[in-house]
C-alpha cells in the first residue's frame, strides 16, 4: 500500500511536471482571500475596509516557477581545460532537454563559467565554449534554437572563492537557468 | 637604510592619503634597484608659516616608488636650505647625497600659490635646473607630481609618469553581494574616485586616448554590454549590447572607434571594430578559434590580439586595411595572451602561462624571440604600460588577495600597490 502510494505520487509529481493532461493554468480559488491587511480594523463600519485581494496569477505548469523549479540549480561541471560533457552529466542534460521540449515556451540560459586561471577575457571565451556545449547537446535532443540562449562569465563569478584546485573545480561549470 | 625609508614612506602616504582612506590604494616598494640615485629632496619652505602642502614629500614618494632613486631620510638633513644661494655644499658632500633639490611654496593671492624648486648637482654645485608652477589649493597635489616627473626626467632621461592616472577595478563583499566599483586615482594611489559601481561584475575598464573617457564591460543586467562614460560629467552610452558576447574594448588612436570582441550564435569570438559615430560595425577575424584581447597599433592599420587558432593562445597581428593573414608573434611556450605594446610599439608584454603560473612577459618585437619573464607570481595578469613606457602595471595576489603590482621593464624594479579593504583588478594606465 505505501509503495503503490509512494509510486503514485511519483507518478503525479512526474506528469506535473512533464505536463501530460492538459488543466487549467490558474487554480480554481480565487474566491479565498490571501491576506487581510493585519491593522484593518474590524468594526463594518469602515467602509472600503473589508477583506482584500490582490490579482490571481498563475501557479503551476506552465508558469515560470515551475520552469524555475525544473531547471534551476542544474550544473554541469568540467574537467581542466575542457568542453566535453562527461558522463556522469547525461542525465542532468536529458532531463533539462525533456523539460524543455515538453514546454516549447519554456527558455532556458546557459551560464558558463571557468576557473580563475588564465587570462580573464580569453576565460570569457572558454567560458562561451562550455555553455555552447551544453547548448548543442539540448539542440541534439530537440531542444529549439529560440529556447536557449549563452552567456560567459568567464572568471568573473566563482561558485568558491578559494585558489586551490578544489576551488577550481567547482568553478569550471554551466548554469542553468529558466527565463520568465 | 631601505627599511627605514620603506617606513617612512609607507607613514608619509598614509598620512598624505587622508580621512577617506576608503579602498586606498598603498604603494610598498619590494625590490628597488641596487645601484639607485642618493637625492635629497629638502622640505620646502614658505612665507606663510606653513607650507600649504609638503611638496617634497610627494616628490620624494614618487622618485623613491620608482626605484631609480634613493631619497634621503628627513632626519637625516643637518640643514634646510630653500634656494640655491643657502646650500652649504660640502655639508651635503658629507650626506654623501649626489642631488639636492630645495624649493617653496608661497601664496600669490587669496586662491593661488606658487610652487618653485631648484636642482642641483651636490658632487659639483652644477644647476641642473629650476622651475616655477602656479596652482590652485587643489592642484598642489598634481603640482608635487609635475616636479617630480620633471627632475625624474631631467636625470634619468626618460619623461616621468608621476602626474598621470590609472584606472581599476575593486571588488569587495561575497556573493551574493559582492560589490564591483571602477575606479579613476593617481598613479601613487592617492585620490581614488569612484566612476561606477555594481552588483554584477565590471571588466575591461580602458581609457580613451584623450583621457576623458573610459570603456568597460558590465554585466550589469546579467549580459555583458560595452559602455563608454564620460569622466567629467558621469554620462554613459552603451555601445554594444549585441546578443552572446561584448567584451575587451580598445580604442583606436584617434579615439573614433572601438575594437572589441563579439560572438556569432554558435559561440564563436572574433574580434570587431566599431565606429563610434556612424556605428557601422566591420569584421576583423573570421576563424573557429577564440580571438580576443585586442589592441591597436600606433598608426591604426592594425591590431595586436589574443586568438587559439594553433591550439592554445598565442599573440597575433592582424592588418585592417588589407585582407592579409594574421601574423602570429609568439613561439614560446603554450600560454602567451592579452598582448599589450609598449607607447613606441617597440616592446611587447603579454601573460605566458607555465607549470609554476601566469607571468608578465615582454618581448622585443624589433628582434623576434627576444623574451624576458619579468614576474614570478601564479596568478599575474592584466599588464599595462605607463606612458612613459619605463613600467608595467598589472594584477597580482598576494597571498589570496588580489593587488596591484609594477615591474620596470627591464625587471629590476619592484611594487605593490595594496588597498585597505578590496580585491582590485585589473588596472589601466592613461595615457598623457
Amino acid at each position: 500500500m505505501k509503495q503503490f502510494l509512494a509510486t503514485a505520487m511519483i507518478v503525479a509529481v512526474g506528469l506535473t511536471l512533464a505536463g501530460c493532461p492538459k488543466k487549467p493554468a490558474v487554480k480554481d480559488n480565487a474566491g479565498s482571500s490571501s491576506t487581510v491587511p493585519a491593522n484593518a480594523p474590524s468594526d463594518a463600519s469602515t467602509a472600503g475596509n473589508g477583506p482584500q485581494t490582490g490579482p490571481a496569477t498563475p501557479f503551476g505548469e506552465g508558469s515560470a516557477s515551475a520552469a524555475s523549479a525544473a531547471l534551476s540549480g542544474k550544473i554541469i561541471y568540467f574537467d581542466y581545460d575542457k568542453i566535453e560533457i562527461k558522463s556522469e552529466y547525461t542525465r542532468v542534460v536529458m532531463d533539462a532537454a525533456h523539460v524543455l521540449v515538453a514546454h516549447p515556451a519554456w527558455k532556458v540560459r546557459l551560464e558558463g563559467n571557468t576557473d580563475e586561471r588564465g587570462t580573464r577575457e580569453y576565460n570569457i571565451g572558454l567560458g562561451e565554449r562550455r555553455s555552447q556545449a551544453v547548448r548543442r547537446a539540448l539542440m541534439l535532443q530537440g531542444v529549439a534554437d529560440g529556447q536557449i540562449t549563452t552567456v560567459s562569465y568567464g572568471e568573473e563569478r566563482p561558485a568558491a572563492e578559494g585558489h586551490d584546485e578544489a576551488a577550481f573545480a567547482k568553478n569550471r561549470r554551466v548554469e542553468m537557468v529558466a527565463l520568465p | 637604510m631601505n627599511k627605514k625609508l620603506l617606513a617612512s614612506w609607507l607613514v608619509a602616504l598614509t598620512a598624505l592619503g587622508g580621512g577617506s582612506a576608503r579602498s586606498q590604494l598603498v604603494v610598498e616598494i619590494t625590490q628597488g634597484q641596487a645601484d639607485a640615485i642618493p637625492i635629497a629632496i629638502v622640505p620646502f619652505g614658505s612665507t606663510s608659516p606653513q607650507p600649504a602642502f609638503d611638496v617634497a614629500q610627494v616628490v620624494s614618494d614618487d622618485l623613491g616608488s620608482s626605484g631609480r632613486f634613493a631619497p634621503m631620510n628627513r632626519k637625516d638633513m643637518t640643514d634646510r636650505p630653500t634656494k640655491g644661494a643657502d646650500i652649504v655644499f660640502n655639508d651635503w658632500r658629507t650626506l654623501r647625497t649626489d642631488y639636492i633639490v630645495v624649493g617653496q611654496v608661497n601664496p600669490i593671492d587669496a586662491t593661488r600659490f606658487s610652487i618653485v624648486f631648484e636642482v642641483f648637482n651636490v658632487l659639483n654645485r652644477e644647476r641642473l635646473m629650476g622651475f616655477q608652477i602656479t596652482s590652485n589649493q587643489a592642484g598642489l597635489r598634481l603640482g608635487s607630481h609635475q616636479v617630480a616627473d620633471m627632475i625624474y626626467e631631467k636625470i634619468i632621461g626618460v619623461k616621468g609618469a608621476f602626474a598621470t592616472r590609472i584606472a581599476y577595478v575593486a571588488v569587495t563583499g561575497h556573493a551574493p553581494s559582492k560589490l564591483y566599483r571602477l575606479i579613476v586615482a593617481d598613479a601613487d594611489g592617492a585620490n581614488p574616485r569612484i566612476i561606477m559601481q555594481s552588483g554584477e561584475p565590471l571588466m575591461s575598464p580602458a581609457w580613451s586616448p584623450d583621457g576623458q573617457s573610459l570603456a568597460y564591460v558590465s554585466f550589469e543586467n546579467r549580459v555583458a554590454a560595452i559602455y563608454v562614460q564620460q569622466l567629467k560629467s558621469g554620462e554613459r552610452q552603451r555601445v554594444s549590447a549585441r546578443s552572446g558576447v561584448n567584451q575587451a574594448p580598445a580604442w583606436s588612436p584617434d579615439g573614433k572607434k572601438l575594437a572589441l570582441t563579439l560572438s556569432s550564435r554558435d559561440g564563436n569570438l572574433d574580434i570587431y571594430v566599431l565606429d563610434l559615430v556612424s556605428q557601422s560595425l566591420v569584421r576583423v577575424t573570421d576563424d573557429p578559434g577564440i580571438d580576443t584581447e585586442p589592441q591597436w597599433s600606433r598608426d591604426g592599420q592594425s591590431v595586436y590580439f589574443t586568438s587559439d587558432r594553433a591550439g592554445g593562445p598565442q599573440i597575433y597581428k592582424q592588418s585592417l586595411q588589407r585582407g592579409d593573414p594574421a601574423q602570429r608573434l609568439t613561439f614560446q611556450g603554450s600560454y602567451n595572451a592579452r598582448p599589450r605594446v609598449s607607447p613606441d610599439e617597440t616592446e611587447l608584454a603579454f601573460v605566458t602561462g607555465d607549470g609554476s603560473g601566469y607571468h608578465i612577459a615582454i618581448q622585443d618585437l624589433k628582434r623576434h624571440g627576444n623574451v624576458q619573464v619579468l614576474t614570478k607570481g601564479r596568478f599575474d595578469e592584466s599588464p599595462c604600460f605607463a606612458p612613459n613606457g619605463a613600467v608595467l602595471i598589472y594584477s597580482s595576489r598576494d597571498r589570496s588577495r588580489g593587488v596591484l603590482a609594477l615591474v620596470s621593464t627591464d625587471g629590476r624594479v619592484q611594487q605593490r600597490l595594496v588597498s585597505t579593504d578590496a580585491e582590485v583588478r585589473e588596472p589601466a594606465w592613461a595615457a598623457y
